[in-house]
């Protein structure tokens, strides 16, 4: 086993690094280092694309001409394309997911002061008391 | 007049149609709500157009489904939609859900959000829907990836359209737990890219089945089919990865709890279904026994959602907990591992994102009538106040509990039928049985809350527009005519599932 | 007989009570020892001297310590799990195909038609721009709608909420920085960029690589196809073009050109001609039609078909979106 991980090396890189994202998503509190987590096993997923589309002795799938100016089109000559393509995708989902879970963390912190989501349950239920008291108070003076 | 080309072209164009509508949404102007009825509208046609196709699959003499090519090239080099009878019949039940969803708290938004937030509200009802339809037809595996990322952010926007700390924090909750399952499903993707080469679903099957014949890469595709089915249990709140559900859904905004938990839960399964059968197909998952794990998942699902939705004072977490013990139903379906039992899945599916809407939106209208309280004790005489909201709340809890003629009828009548041909009926039976007492033992007492005349006398009646009224008196019928009308649906459902594979 | 009856009953009661006299010939007990546990037992809970049970303890200690130890226990499974998940992920990559093998089942028809015929088929001389602009091209506008998803989404998160007055601070940002006794401005400070005139390295460089990197960007958008790049590429640069300029002469500087209008506007209509360019393809393709879009010669700027036009807009698209990222994030406002 051990001499076929050194030959699937990359991919072995990408899932210990797709596992260190998941630790850090779980042991994390601060939310900002859990998107950073998040960020990590998304790139653990690319890197192991990329390395399921390489192939040994071969070209970036950019047409090369030959010395009489035709365009090369062997199958020999070029890695596939396909997990670039998968690769880019993904790169700008993870963009566009890592700017909105930014956004939701910056306005939790506006809100509650704090980036850790357990502590901002905390503060939550405070404050949601300290209105209820404030509003039966209210509702006594009417009484009243 | 030959009208095939349009029923062709529908699974490409009801899709196409939403995201063009999302992409102009921002640049029409805000004045008279032009916005959203502009969604509304783009909702409706997509209606009369699933429903034309529907037709079309259902008449059709060989109801077999097409495939249809996005663009210039077949199958293999070029992304695909497949639209059979099942595809048809849960866009249009989506499409539907989706309109009455919306228009039913046409009246709530205004009260709730700015005109410029409405305006982007609508743009992610456009998204999401595009995303639950794509999700629905696609037979691309890398294009359900892509549109699962779109449910999503758009998903989590929607409940933090009202900034309130309590929607913030559960919107980062949903977000973060999402994007868990995002990264599972890519990895799994990635996997199973090496494996088959292929990212179209019928081509993937072939290459599958060839491996488990020679028994090559057999953890491999177990590790892939864990991870698909334990990402996208995590975006469809399967038990025990529901816990941000009740937050996510019981603190938005009306409009928005309806559409997440009756819609966009249902594309998440309805992918996993799809994965299950057209991917791998279901001799390869029980192989691998992920049908088991889906089954106990279910079963736990069922009694522990009811358990928790004992405890919720909030009406709004209640229903939203009770929508973990109905996926949990669907997962029990989908665990039996027969084509039956996915039909009866699939026809849970249908009504779960009828009623839950509903009750959302009447909880909206009934909560509307007492100040905008959500606290069970807070509704007590609200009945009388409101009575189209009260009649859908008492039907949706009478459908939730399973009563003959209601649609949780129907469905729990096929799950039944579907678990006695298999080993597991005990099993399925008892949490099918235990979790209809449970069921009752939490809607009964809210039912009978509305209808205390208590403290609660000096409420004023607050008169709500027709669409509120209408949109919920539709929901009623569709309610009833799928709870007694519901053979021709499951023999519509049982067919789409045959050719489904 | 009334009196004798009282005092008898008063001695009776005192008696009861006892704390009347006693009688003669009572035995008084010794006094007994206060902890013998068979004689008496004493209340546990207040006695001075009780041990704490070790369930008492327990409870003790988790009301104390109870959230503690559910965290180290919640830290210390988690670790396991993803132990558990990187060694079953290690067993499988050991399983896999081998690295870098050509007979790996990835490297199959999808990938010949791909590299054989996609210079022809599609015109484009960078096999990747022609794979996914226009044979999974669908998903590509997914792709293209998860950013506008995103934009969208972090304009109204951040650019729609009720803020503080923002024109006062503005003012006072641009009157003096003599305003910093007011706690509300000390309060927004760090967010609100404070440019001094005399920063004349940044504004040098920024006028000196501004054009270069808008050139850069446009050159990387247009040869998309030709070369590695493309619109999105392309886009990333020359939003850092924007975000170098309102860095070096503010935010206000950039918004006379490039305001929330403009990016909504310029985003949407980007889109839709994507989106209708690309609703035309994919129509006539799935209906067998010639769409009549002419390929040209491989290798030239216009050639490839919708490829060039496409990625233009996605440049648009994405340069306003990053851009507008940037300014939502740092001002709460594009």
């Amino acid at each position: 086993m051990f001499t076929k991980l050194l030959l699937n090396h990359y991919e072995a890189a990408a899932v210990i690094l797709s596992g260190i994202g998941l630790a850090n998503l779980l042991l994390q509190k601060n939310m900002i280092k859990k998107i950073i987590g998040l960020n990590i096993m998304d790139t653990a997923a690319y890197l192991f694309l990329a390395a399921k589309g390489w192939v040994a002795g071969r070209e970036a799938p950019i047409l090369l001409q030959d010395i009489n100016g035709e365009w090369i089109t062997r199958v020999d000559t070029y890695v596939n394309p396909v997990p670039a393509g998968l690769v880019l995708t993904g790169i700008v989902v993870s963009v566009s997911v890592t700017a909105v879970a930014l956004s939701l963390t910056l306005k939790l912190y506006e809100k509650y002061g704090t980036l850790n989501i357990d502590e901002a349950l905390l503060a939550m239920t405070e404050e949601q008391k300290i209105h209820e008291a404030i509003s039966e108070h209210a509702n006594e003076e009417i009484a009243i | 007049m030959n009208l095939d080309f349009i029923a062709y072209n529908t699974p490409f164009i009801s899709i196409f149609l939403m995201m063009a509508a999302a992409i102009i949404t921002p640049i029409i102007p805000q004045e008279k709500r032009l916005p959203e009825k502009f969604s509304c509208l783009c909702i409706f046609i997509n209606i009369i157009l699933s429903g034309y196709l529907v037709y079309f699959l259902a008449t059709a003499p060989e109801n077999i489904g097409f495939n249809y090519p996005v663009g210039h090239f077949p199958a293999p080099w070029g992304n695909e939609l497949r639209a059979g009878l099942l595809e048809a019949v849960l866009a249009l039940i989506f499409c539907v859900a989706m309109f009455l969803s919306v228009t039913g708290n046409f009246y709530d938004t205004v009260n709730e959000i700015s005109a410029r937030r409405r305006q982007i509200l609508s743009v992610l009802i456009n998204l999401l829907t595009a995303a639950l339809l794509a999700l629905t037809y696609t037979n691309d595996i890398f294009t359900a990836y892509v549109f699962i990322e779109i449910n999503t952010i758009a998903a989590c926007a929607i409940v933090a359209v009202k900034e309130t700390g309590g929607t913030i924090r559960a919107a980062l909750r949903y977000m973060v737990m999402s994007l868990v399952g995002s990264g599972i499903i890519l990895l799994s993707i990635c996997l199973l890219y090496g494996l088959t080469g292929h990212l179209l679903m019928q081509y993937m099957r072939l290459k599958i089945s060839e491996l488990v014949k020679t028994g090559m890469y057999d953890l491999p595709l177990l590790v892939s089919v864990a991870f698909m089915t334990s990402g996208l249990a995590v975006k469809s709140a399967l038990y025990p990865f529901c816990f941000w559900l009740p937050d996510a859904h019981g603190n938005s905004i009306n409009v928005s709890s309806a559409i997440l938990s009756g819609l966009v839960l249902k594309g998440h399964i309805f992918l996993i279904i799809k994965v299950f059968f057209r991917v791998f197909g279901l001799d390869v998952i029980s192989a691998l026994r992920m049908d088991i794990v889906i089954f106990i998942l279910g079963c736990a699902a069922i009694i522990m959602g009811s358990v928790h939705a004992l405890k919720q004072s909030n009406i709004k977490r209640l229903i939203a907990w009770s929508s973990v013990a109905q996926v949990g139903y669907i997962f029990l379906g989908l665990g039996l591992n027969s084509e039956i039992g996915i039909a009866a899945a699939c026809l849970h599916i249908v009504v779960h994102s009828l009623i839950k809407p509903m009750l959302f939106t009447s909880a909206g209208g009934l909560s509307n009538m007492a100040g905008h309280n959500k606290n069970l004790h807070d509704l007590a005489g609200t009945f009388y106040l409101n009575k189209s909201a009260g009649t859908a709340f008492i039907v949706g809890a009478c459908s939730m509990i399973g009563i003959p003629a209601f649609a949780g009828f129907a469905s729990k009548f096929a799950l039944t039928a579907a678990s006695f041909e298999s080993n597991l009926m005990i099993f399925a039976v008892a949490a099918l049985g235990a979790s209809s007492l449970l069921n009752a033992l939490y809607y009964i007492p809210a039912v009978l809350v509305i209808f205390a005349r208590g403290k609660n006398n000096n409420l004023e009646k607050i008169k709500l527009p027709l669409s509120f009224h209408v949109s919920i008196w539709i929901f009623i019928a569709l309610n009833f005519l799928i709870g007694l009308a519901f053979i021709p649906l499951l023999n519509l459902i049982t067919k789409g599932v045959s050719v489904f594979g | 007989m009334n009196d004798e009856i009282k005092i008898i009953w008063l001695k009776f009661f005192n008696w009861v009570m006892g704390n009347g006299p006693r009688p003669e010939n009572e035995i008084i007990p010794p006094e007994l020892p206060p902890d013998l546990p068979f004689t008496r037992t004493p209340d546990k809970k207040h006695s001075r001297f009780h041990e704490i049970t070790i369930s008492e303890r327990l409870i003790q200690w988790l009301s104390l310590h109870g959230l503690h130890v559910f965290a180290n226990f919640y830290n210390i499974l988690s670790i396991i799990v993803c132990l558990l998940i990187i060694a079953l992920m290690l067993m499988t990559v050991a399983d896999l195909p081998p690295f870098g093998d050509f007979h790996n089942p990835a490297n199959n028809e999808v990938v010949e038609r791909y590299i054989k015929a996609g210079a022809r088929e599609t015109g484009a001389e960078n096999i990747v721009a022609g794979m996914i602009l226009d044979y999974r091209a669908f998903d590509t506008f997914g792709e293209s709608a998860v950013l506008f998803t995103g934009a969208i989404t972090v304009l109204m998160i951040l650019g729609t909420s009720v803020k503080k007055d923002k024109s006062e601070l503005k003012r006072l940002h641009l009157k003096t920085h003599s305003g910093f006794e007011d706690r509300n401005f000390l309060a927004f400070a760090p967010s609100l960029h404070i440019y001094r005139d005399d920063d004349a390295i940044l504004r040098g460089v920024a006028s000196l690589s501004i054009p270069v990197i808008i050139i850069m960007g446009c050159v990387v958008i247009i040869s998309g196809h030709l070369t590695p790049g493309g619109g999105f590429s392309g886009g990333a640069i020359l939003s850092t073009a924007l975000i170098l300029c309102a860095n070096a002469y503010g935010f206000i500087k950039v918004h006379e050109f490039f305001s929330e209008r403009t990016f909504i506007v310029s985003s949407s209509s980007a889109l839709s001609i994507y989106a209708l360019a690309k609703g035309y393809s994919f129509l006539t393709g799935a209906n067998h039609i010639n769409s009549g879009i002419p390929i040209g010669t491989i290798g030239d700027i216009f050639s490839a078909g919708l490829i060039l036009p496409l990625n233009i807009c996605v440049g648009i698209v994405v340069a306003g979106t990053l851009y507008g990222f940037y300014a939502l994030f740092s001002e709460g406002e594009i």
